[in-house]
């Protein structure tokens, strides 16, 4: 009895589990197979779409109730006034007023008065005096250098572009970290608002964007505020968690002297509580910014203009240099917002003396240089419109090198293509596809319930239950094979490649730059030369994939083996460790809680890139939300969307688990 | 609580009144739809270019190809002025029946959709353009991941094309891959021209790519209406699609119900429009083969044409 009970508890147990159980099963069943008509009900849920998807009615019809929903909202009329589709389509209209003033200043001028939109001159200065002011001369440099590249590269119009899409950024971002800091207050305040808030923030980051991009075309519509509220839906999260964090993490102290000066509710959290939690919301807001700049391009598929929307046409003519182009611009923005909103997270308020040009110098400057920036372009017309003729363009010499790259790899590539296809991934589809959902709801309720907590057991099997009833099972297991493949693969190049930068300062520096570089450039760029090598397979979607999500493998791994304490270490060389045995038996144990959260990191941008690999042609998830984007069927977009969310947040809940107690076995406070 | 509640009413309230004049805002706009394909983007601004020498204001709106249907229908666009019967027929038929689009003029340019493969490959698989022929070699189409079939490169599959059933109703040795966008097809074909493989996408003409790279549609048994309607038609007595696609689809233009009394001049305008097959052509290859600019090439194209465009304009002021 005892031997079955150490048997049940033991890893090997849980990790073959249920593979056993399909084994079993297929004596119990023999006249299974994956291509049968009608599979047995064990394997695939009943009423599931299994080859084409395009009306399903699935286990329950989770579907058709959101879509009965939606048609409610477009037509019942609240109060006999106006409907919810009226309501939604009433604030993008205020929305569409504030666009209307930023479009006005950046690229569209004021014809009524017959002002032109800022002279590039201007915006070049009043950057550089604000990197100088936030950090220095060397933030000052980074920013001057930016928006000098898509001043001198605008032979396609760079730089109009950019200023169409920092014109959407300056409104969906403040929006987004006004509604994230307001939901974040709330939430901190009502107890009973946060257990609400939680669960929604968990769904409203995992769900992929296509799948709300239908909801907003329904009842917003289309056009650059639909865009800017697609973006403020996807960017408010971090903000909303960062505030709670913030806020919940204010020293008793400081909220004590607070209470003794006498304030009132208000006083308390404008002039206490938010000043001292400025650093973590105003790292906030810098995450805000960035997922705006994430979301140039998706935006643009609901008909938001700018970079992104450039982006995609240039793809579509198979022009990969202006693409890269324009990929160049994105980073390039990106990074220069990404330090400044950091200069100004860090930077402490600092009081000068002496009369008031010393006390406010930078002020002056901005005051100086406005005017002599006038006079500039009032005498020349160089300084109002940069002339087409000095502008410069790589592209034509990119778009050869990309394409001769590519080329030249094409026969050994091909030789690699085939080889993993046939003896990597096609196997594990196939794996991945005889699982009996009864068999994988047991699997994640067990490990689960190994993890010890009967509640988390019930959660991820009902996340998988959901999956399975609503019909997509078959094609929700194919994105799971998909992202299993690439995490496999990101964490054989990942985690090396943290180990080796983990060893010196500045291999850690350049690497994790490189990173950032590759987080912020747009992803859709790699679809097309993943084709040209790997042709429409799963290993070109998969290679776009690896690219994108290797990312926090590295950086986490890197993270996890610079922070394991330095006692540890010094304690391990003097007990005479060799270098070997102080990486894989000291630092990697060590660091393995945080190599697995970087593992689920992966996972989460694994299943964002899955979504948008789904323009190379795999026959996943991605495929059918595709289908109902196009059809602008706003439950099936929906449900599908909830399906990939609970495909993340099964994982997600389950490793992070598992992590943190292992971190707390290792003595680490969590 | 009472507070909140009558406030929250309030406010309901004085947005309800703002609602409609916040509204009325931009229906003075001609909102015309861009897509992702060249003809498309330089037509647009031609069709805008003219919309404002009648003295129509004109605003351009990025949106998906399929959906953009059931936008014009909610009044959301205007007008669509390349319908392709292939791509866009279903989708188009759809919208149209829930009422809310009138149907303005098919233009002169016929369209066709169907297989199509680039000229090398008739050196690798003699007797092509004929299906036949192209059955025959299919193992020169064969992937790693297709099972010793040949491949097909399909359109993405919300464009509603029937090739696994051609491919089943003619007992073709191949499989269709879907594509998941336009641009993986033409990623597909541009590196099987660079390495000279075998290779055969869904195409259609006219379209850019055909400057790009010459070739030629698969010759499937000829197309007739009772062919996707009635079984017992052609090859296969028992299945719908044993044939290819119309040689010769329709190319239309249609426009919101509401465009007549909003845009009295624009309508006049367009009743009289029509592109031909070549300025179809032109449009698109002013942009992708000589590089301009949309709106540039849109402007060489209206330059170019002046004796076709203007008794348009001039009947409509």
């Amino acid at each position: 009895m005892n031997k079955i009970k150490t048997i049940l508890r033991g890893k090997f147990f849980f990790i073959f589990g249920p593979f056993i159980f399909l084994w079993l099963l297929r004596y119990i069943i023999p006249n299974y197979t994956i291509s049968s008509k009608t599979p047995h009900w064990a394997y695939i849920p009943p009423k599931s779409c299994l080859g084409g998807c395009g009306s399903i009615d699935g286990l329950i019809p989770f579907v058709d109730w959101t879509n009965a929903l939606i048609q409610f909202l477009r037509k019942y009329e609240i109060f006999g006034l106006f409907t919810f589709r009226d309501f939604t389509r009433g604030i993008a209209s205020y929305v569409d007023k504030f666009l209307d003033f930023t479009e006005a200043v950046l690229h569209k001028g004021f014809p009524g008065y017959d002002v032109g939109p800022l002279p590039w001159i201007f915006i070049l200065t009043l950057t550089i005096i604000l990197g100088f002011y936030l950090r220095g001369w060397r933030l000052a440099l980074l920013g001057g250098a930016c928006f000098s590249y898509l001043i001198l590269f605008s032979k396609r119009g760079i730089w109009e572009l950019s200023m169409k899409s920092l014109a959407a950024i300056s409104v969906s971002a403040p929006l987004a970290a006004l509604i994230g800091l307001c939901l974040g207050i709330l939430a901190v305040k009502r107890k009973r608002f946060a257990n609400f808030l939680w669960p929604m923030l968990n769904i409203l980051q995992s769900l992929p964007h296509f799948s709300y991009l239908i909801l907003v075309v329904i009842f917003v519509g289309i056009g650059t505020k639909a865009g800017v509220i697609a973006t403020v839906i996807f960017a408010f999260p971090p903000m909303a968690r960062l505030t709670i964090l913030g806020l919940q993490n204010i020293s008793q102290e400081i909220k004590e002297a607070g209470v003794m000066a006498g304030c009132t509710k208000w006083q308390m959290l404008f002039k206490v509580e938010i000043p001292a939690a400025r650093s973590p919301i105003m790292l906030g807001v810098n995450q805000v910014i960035m997922q705006c700049l994430a979301m140039i391009v998706i935006a643009a598929f609901i008909g938001q203009p700018g970079l992104g929307h450039d982006l995609l046409i240039r793809l579509q003519g198979l022009r990969l240099g202006e693409a890269f182009e324009i990929g160049v611009a994105v980073v390039l923005i990106a990074i220069t917002l990404d330090r400044y909103s950091q200069a100004l997270a860090l930077k402490e308020p600092e009081r000068r003396e002496g009369n008031f040009v010393k006390r406010n110098p930078y002020l002056c400057a901005t005051f100086f240089a406005i005017i002599i920036c006038s006079i500039l372009v009032f005498l020349f017309p160089f300084f109002n419109e940069y002339p087409k003729e000095l502008t410069v363009s790589a592209s034509v010499y990119l778009d050869n090198a990309i394409k001769s790259f590519t080329r030249s790899l094409f026969v050994p590539l091909g030789i690699f293509r085939d080889w993993m296809l046939i003896y990597f991934l096609m196997p594990l589809k196939a794996v991945f596809q005889s699982m009996p959902w009864t068999g994988v709801i047991l699997f994640v309720g067990a490990i689960g319930w190994k993890l010890g907590k009967m509640r988390l057991a019930l959660t991820v099997m009902l996340f998988v239950f959901f999956i399975a009833s609503s019909g997509y099972w078959v094609r929700a297991m194919i994105t799971v094979y998909m992202v299993f493949a690439s995490l496999i693969i990101c964490a054989l190049i990942g985690i090396p490649l943290g180990i080796w930068a983990s060893k010196k300062e500045s291999r850690t520096k350049i690497v994790l730059n490189i990173c950032d570089i590759f987080q912020t450039f747009p992803s859709f760029i790699y679809l097309l030369p993943a084709i040209m090598l790997f042709q429409i397979s799963d290993v070109s979607a998969i290679f776009a994939i690896v690219i994108y999500s290797s990312i926090p493998m590295v950086r986490y791994t890197v993270f996890g083996l610079r922070n394991v304490p330095q006692q540890i270490i010094e304690a391990s060389i003097t007990s005479g460790c060799t270098d070997r045995q102080l990486l894989w038996k000291v630092k990697m144990p060590l660091a393995f809680p945080e190599i697995i959260l970087g593992a689920n990191q992966t996972l989460m941008f694994a299943l964002f890139m899955v979504m948008i690999a789904g323009f190379i042609g795999t026959v996943d998830l991605s495929q059918e939300i595709f289908r109902a984007l196009s059809f602008s069927d706003g439950g099936k977009g929906l449900i599908i969307g909830l399906c990939v969310a609970f495909i993340g947040l099964t994982a997600d809940r389950l490793l992070v688990e598992w992590s943190s107690q292992m971190k707390s076995k290792l003595g680490f406070k969590v | 609580m009472k507070k909140i509640i009558s406030l929250f009413s309030a406010l309901i309230l004085t947005f309800a009144l703002t609602l409609s004049s916040a509204n009325a805002d931009k229906s003075g706009v001609v909102k015309i739809p861009t897509h992702n394909w060249s003809s498309q983007l330089v037509g647009a601004e031609v069709v805008g270019e003219l919309l404002k020498m009648v003295g129509e204001k004109v605003e351009y709106i990025n949106m998906d190809s399929q959906a953009v249907y059931q936008a014009m229908a909610d009044g959301d666009i205007d007008l669509v002025h390349e319908i392709w019967e292939g791509a866009f027929g279903a989708s188009y038929d759809k919208a149209k029946a829930g009422g809310g689009i009138e149907e303005i003029l098919t233009h002169d340019a016929v369209t066709r959709e169907d297989w199509w493969y680039p000229d090398h490959v008739e050196k690798l698989c003699p007797g092509l353009p004929d299906w036949k022929a192209l059955d025959k070699c299919s193992d020169k189409f064969a992937r790693a991941d297709s099972g010793g079939k040949g491949v097909f490169i399909g359109g993405p599959v919300d464009w509603l094309k029937h090739d696994a059933e051609k491919v089943e109703a003619l007992g073709m040795n191949f499989m269709v891959k879907n594509a998941g966008s336009a641009d993986a097809i033409w990623a597909e074909l541009d590196a099987g021209v660079a390495q000279g493989k075998a290779v055969v996408v869904f195409n259609w003409s006219p379209n850019f790519i055909g400057a790009k790279y010459p070739g030629k549609f698969v010759e499937f048994p000829k197309h007739d209406p009772a062919c996707t309607t009635d079984p017992a038609w052609g090859i296969n007595k028992t299945a719908l699609y044993d044939c290819g696609n119309p040689a010769s689809g329709y190319l239309k233009l249609a426009v919101n119900a509401d465009f007549k009394n909003n845009h009295p001049n624009g309508y006049k305008l367009l009743k009289q429009m029509n592109f031909s097959g070549p300025d179809i052509d032109k449009m698109a290859n002013y942009k992708d083969t000589d590089g301009l600019e949309v709106s540039a090439a849109a402007q060489k194209w209206l330059n170019d044409h002046k004796s076709k465009w203007e008794p348009w304009v001039a009947s409509s002021k």
